[in-house]
């Protein structure tokens, strides 16, 4: 478990990292999700140490992780997989790894079979290595300890799609044996595939968390119908308010029951009446618009 | 509040045993070796010593093939390279961001510049018995091929100075790698000071009467370069150089540089 309280990362005249509290629980996923430069992975460096923060804790299992006596063997961590001696072979990255860790031998032959690196790219120099590469031995040396915390900084990132489904399973089995996983990303649909808690940032700020299906629910009706113009006057009639979209489909927050009982009392036909799905992409750029670069709005 | 007391009590339980120093120096030993670059600069230093020892054998006049002139002759290019090793040990974490995954696994960075100080020394300390014996071989080899008498006009106090100033101009790289924490700055800031500023010092002792008298006392170069001659023991005052120099040049800025290193963020 990672609980983090309170975490604040000022530089002068800025700051990265404001007040941000959430936890990361045991058996879960946790999705850490927000837009480039929102503050992920300064939290995350402050995490594990690299990084100083100005206010605030973070504590793994209890302990801060600086007071680990072993921190591999209990904490698992890839920040960037780039950061890495293009002068070294991958297998070479393990061994040191194993060696720190004092793990057997045997270890770094196991996990480049986990992350299915042949021996021959194992003893290629990572500077010959594609993104996808790197990341499978990132991950290797994150799980090479054995750890029961994750803490993955955007590990998809280059991973083609047979890969990004690979390291899906893997992250999902490790959760589901107890582990601890927070990983990054600003790939929208692999956080709401993978993550079963979402934790949004947006300028260094958290804008949202909750399991994934409190924040999926509750987005809202919509409904059709031949006649929305008299359905629109019933509904506001109860004080409900709603909008007609674009496509001819009126969109409200009261739940579907309600306009469905709405709608029978005043005798309005429905030709389609849902939970609205909001999708993670449109409340990501719905809750994160002030702090896109594009300024995007949904 | 009884949270914030219960962690406290938590964290004052003695912390179990953190990964022992003896194993991250191991492994910053193997790290030296098992870069690309990092093998050859090590490998250049028994080729280019045996180089050396090959040039004297050539070109050497006759009277001169004693085991000094070897000596002598093979620390030019070690004392050049060794730094180098020392520099790239420590800026490699931040040019090459290794830095990341070392201060991750052991977040006591006091601790791995500490193992890095011991490997570099290590394999300066290896470098030396290395130079001695091609030195060695050298003198032997030339004896052989010229006919001379064998002539081993080297001390062991003599070794032991040449010994300590390797190690401290090694220190200088080490120094220079902590302070710069960026590989080409560190080489570059090296060079300046192993060549550039020893020139301009000595032009302006030439020139002026109060630096000839102070030189001894600021340029560290200067003060250690009785260490590097096989024909006397230093006196006091030379050694006194040799101490004030080192704290001006090496140990205070040692000491900043490892205050930059403690806080710096690591990206």
């Amino acid at each position: 478990m990672i609980t983090v309280e309170g975490v604040t990362k000022s530089y002068k005249g800025f700051t990265a990292v404001d007040d941000v509290s959430f936890v990361a629980r045991s058996g879960r996923v946790t999705g850490f999700l927000g837009p480039n430069g929102a503050g992920k992975s300064t939290t995350m460096r402050i995490m594990v140490g690299l990084t100083r923060a100005t206010a605030g804790t973070v504590t793994m299992g209890g302990r801060n992780y600086v007071d680990l006596p072993n921190p591999g063997l209990e904490v698992g961590v890839l920040l960037d997989a780039s950061a890495q001696h293009a002068g070294r072979t991958g297998r070479e990255i393990l061994t040191v790894a194993q060696l720190y860790m004092g793990l057997p031998r045997s270890r770094v032959d196991e996990m480049l079979e986990v992350v299915s690196l042949t021996p021959t790219e194992a003893s290629r120099r990572v500077g010959n290595y594609s993104l996808g590469m790197r990341q499978r031995l990132g991950i290797a040396a994150a799980l090479i300890g054995d750890p029961e915390v994750l803490i993955l900084d955007e590990p998809a990132n280059g991973l083609d799609p047979a890969g990004i489904r690979w390291m899906r399973d893997l992250l999902r089995g490790y959760a589901d044996r107890g582990g601890t996983v927070l990983l990054s990303s600003h790939l929208l649909h692999e956080i709401e595939v993978i993550a079963d808690d979402i934790v949004m940032i947006g300028n260094g700020r958290i804008v949202s968390q909750g399991s994934k299906s409190e924040l999926l629910h509750g987005a809202g009706t919509v409904v059709r119908s031949a006649d929305l113009g008299l359905l629109q006057s019933a509904l506001s009639e109860i004080g409900i308010a709603t909008t007609r979209a674009g496509d001819g489909s009126l969109h409200t927050d009261a739940d579907t029951s309600l306009v469905g009982k709405v709608a029978l009392e005043a005798g309005v036909a429905l030709t389609e009446l849902r939970t609205e799905d909001a999708g993670l992409e449109d409340m990501f750029l719905e809750l994160t618009a002030t702090s896109q670069r594009e300024g995007a709005t949904p | 509040m009884s949270a914030s007391v219960a962690d406290h009590m938590g964290r004052a339980v003695p912390a179990s045993p953190h990964v022992p120093l003896v194993r991250v120096t191991k492994v910053e030993l193997r790290k030296m070796f098992n870069t690309r670059s990092g093998f050859w600069l090590i490998a250049s230093i028994a080729i280019s010593a045996v180089l050396a020892a090959g040039g004297v054998i050539l070109w050497a006049p006759d009277g001169q093939l004693t085991y000094s002139t070897f000596a002598t002759a093979i620390r030019f290019p070690v004392v050049v390279i060794l730094p180098l090793i020392a520099i790239l040990a420590v800026t490699s974490e931040w040019s090459q961001r290794t830095g990341l995954t070392t201060f991750t696994l052991i977040p006591h960075r006091s601790r791995i510049i500490t193992a890095k100080a011991i490997s570099a020394v290590l394999i300066a300390t290896a470098a030396m018995a290395l130079t001695f014996a091609v030195g060695a071989l050298g003198n032997l080899a030339g004896a052989a091929v010229t006919g001379t008498p064998l002539v081993w006009d080297v001390t062991l106090t003599q070794c032991f100075y040449y010994v300590l100033g390797m190690v401290l101009s090694l220190l200088i790289g080490f120094m220079l790698g902590v302070l710069i924490r960026s590989s080409t700055g560190a080489i570059v800031a090296y060079f300046v000071l192993t060549f550039v500023l020893p020139t301009i010092f000595s032009l302006l002792a030439e020139s002026q009467q109060w630096f000839r008298d102070l030189q001894p006392w600021l340029d560290i170069q200067f003060a250690q370069s009785g260490l590097f001659v096989f024909d006397r023991a230093l006196t006091g005052e030379q050694w006194a150089n040799i101490a004030v120099t080192g704290v001006t040049w090496l140990l205070i800025p040692l000491a900043i540089g490892l205050g930059f290193v403690m806080r710096a963020e690591v990206k």
